[in-house]
C-alpha cells in the first residue's frame, strides 16, 4: 500500500503534469485552485484523472471544503 | 432536412448514422434554445430515420456532453413574474422537452450517447433516452437538483428505475454526487468505457456493427426491453411543478447565479 507521502507525491506530479505547471512551484500546504488556476469544472477534471489513477471512488461532498493538496491526500489514502 | 446548422445544435446523416452535435457555449445548458432546436430535430427525425438505422448523439464542447438545465435562464425568466405564471411556465418548459426526450426514447431507430466530461442533471437525462451510453473515462456524472430543492425534471427519475437498481438509484439521487465512467460501467448505466477523446469514434464503430443487422429485428428487440415509463414521466412534471412553487426553490436557483463558490456544483 501506498504511503501517505507517496500518494501526496503522485498528487502533485498528476496536477503539474495535467495543468502544465512546473512541479518544484507546487508544494502540498498550496490552495490548489489558487496554484493551479482552475475552476470549478477543472477541479472535477482533477477529481476524475484522480479516482482513475488511483483506482478509488471519493464522493465529491468529501470534498467539500478542500482546496489544499495535503487534505486532498488525505482523502484520497483513507480510500485506498 | 438531412443536414441542420443551428445555433445550438447540428446534425448530419452519413453512412446511414444520424450525428447530431451540440454547440452551445459553454456546455450545451439546456434552455429555450436548445429545446427550440431539438423540437426541429424531432419532427425532423420522421424523414431522417428512412435512411438511417442509427443516432449517436454528442457534444464538441470541451467541458463536456451537456450541464443540464439553463438555471441562468430559469431563474432571470422567473423574476417579475408572479408564482402561478413562473409555475406555468416551467410546467409548459417540462411538457415540451418531455415530449421531445419521449420521442427521442422511443425512436425507431438504435440511439448512442458518446459523452465525456461534465454530464449533469439534464445532460444526464438527455444521455439517459439513448439506448446506450458510451463515456470517455473523463465523464462525470451527476443528479445535483436536490440542492436547488427540486428532483431532475427531465425524466431523470422514470428512466433511472427503469435501468438501474432502486439503491442506486436512492444514493445518486438523494447525495446529489458526481460520480466518473467507471463507477457508471459498474452499476450498469454505461455500456462503454472509453479512453480520452475516444467516445465518438467508439461509437462510429459501434453505429457501423449495428447496421449489419436486420432493422425491423433490431426495433423489435428495442421495444421488448425498454419500455418508455409514461405514467411516472407524467407524476414526474406534477412533482418538480409542485417543487418548484416553493420560496427555497428561488432562493437556491438564487444562490447558484450569484454564487462565487469555487464549488459551486457541489450540494
Amino acid at each position: 500500500m501506498k504511503t501517505a507521502d507517496q500518494t501526496l507525491e503522485e498528487i502533485l506530479g498528476l496536477a503539474a503534469t495535467h495543468f502544465k505547471v512546473p512541479r518544484e512551484k507546487l508544494s502540498a500546504d498550496d490552495d490548489f485552485f489558487k496554484t493551479l488556476n482552475i475552476d470549478s469544472l477543472q477541479a472535477l477534471d482533477l477529481l476524475t484523472r484522480l479516482e482513475n489513477h488511483f483506482k478509488v471512488e471519493l464522493p465529491d461532498y468529501e470534498l467539500q471544503g478542500v482546496s489544499d493538496f495535503r487534505t486532498l491526500a488525505g482523502r484520497i489514502q483513507s480510500r485506498l | 432536412m438531412k443536414q441542420y446548422q443551428g445555433q445550438a445544435l447540428s446534425w448530419d446523416v452519413k453512412a446511414g448514422v444520424i450525428e447530431l452535435a451540440l454547440h452551445r457555449e459553454p456546455c450545451n445548458e439546456i434552455g429555450t434554445l436548445v429545446l427550440g432546436e431539438l423540437e426541429k430535430f424531432v419532427e425532423a427525425l420522421d424523414v431522417l430515420q428512412r435512411e438511417a438505422h442509427a443516432l449517436i448523439l454528442y457534444s464538441v464542447q470541451n467541458p463536456g456532453f451537456c450541464a443540464g438545465a439553463d438555471l441562468r435562464e430559469l431563474y432571470y425568466g422567473m423574476q417579475g413574474l408572479e408564482k402561478p405564471a413562473a409555475i406555468a411556465g416551467v410546467r409548459d418548459f417540462l411538457e415540451r422537452i418531455h415530449r421531445v426526450l419521449n420521442l427521442m426514447d422511443a425512436a425507431p431507430l438504435t440511439t448512442i450517447a458518446a459523452v465525456h466530461g461534465v454530464t449533469f442533471g439534464g445532460g444526464f437525462e438527455l444521455a439517459l433516452v439513448c439506448d446506450m451510453i458510451i463515456a470517455d473515462k473523463m465523464t462525470r456524472f451527476c443528479f445535483p437538483e436536490l440542492r436547488l430543492g427540486l428532483v431532475p425534471g427531465f425524466g431523470g427519475i422514470p428512466r433511472l428505475k427503469r435501468d438501474l437498481g432502486n439503491a442506486v438509484v436512492r444514493d445518486l439521487l438523494l447525495t446529489g454526487r458526481s460520480f466518473n465512467a467507471t463507477k457508471a460501467q459498474q452499476i450498469g448505466l454505461v455500456s462503454q468505457v472509453v479512453g480520452e477523446g475516444e467516445a465518438l469514434r467508439v461509437a462510429r464503430a459501434t453505429a457501423a456493427q449495428l447496421g449489419k443487422f436486420d432493422q425491423e429485428t433490431a426495433l423489435a428487440a428495442k421495444k421488448f426491453i425498454k419500455p418508455i415509463p409514461y405514467d411516472e414521466l407524467k407524476q414526474e412534471i406534477d412533482l418538480f411543478c409542485e417543487l418548484f412553487a416553493r420560496p427555497a426553490v428561488e432562493a437556491g436557483l438564487k444562490k447558484f447565479v450569484e454564487s462565487t463558490d469555487a464549488h459551486p456544483y457541489l450540494p
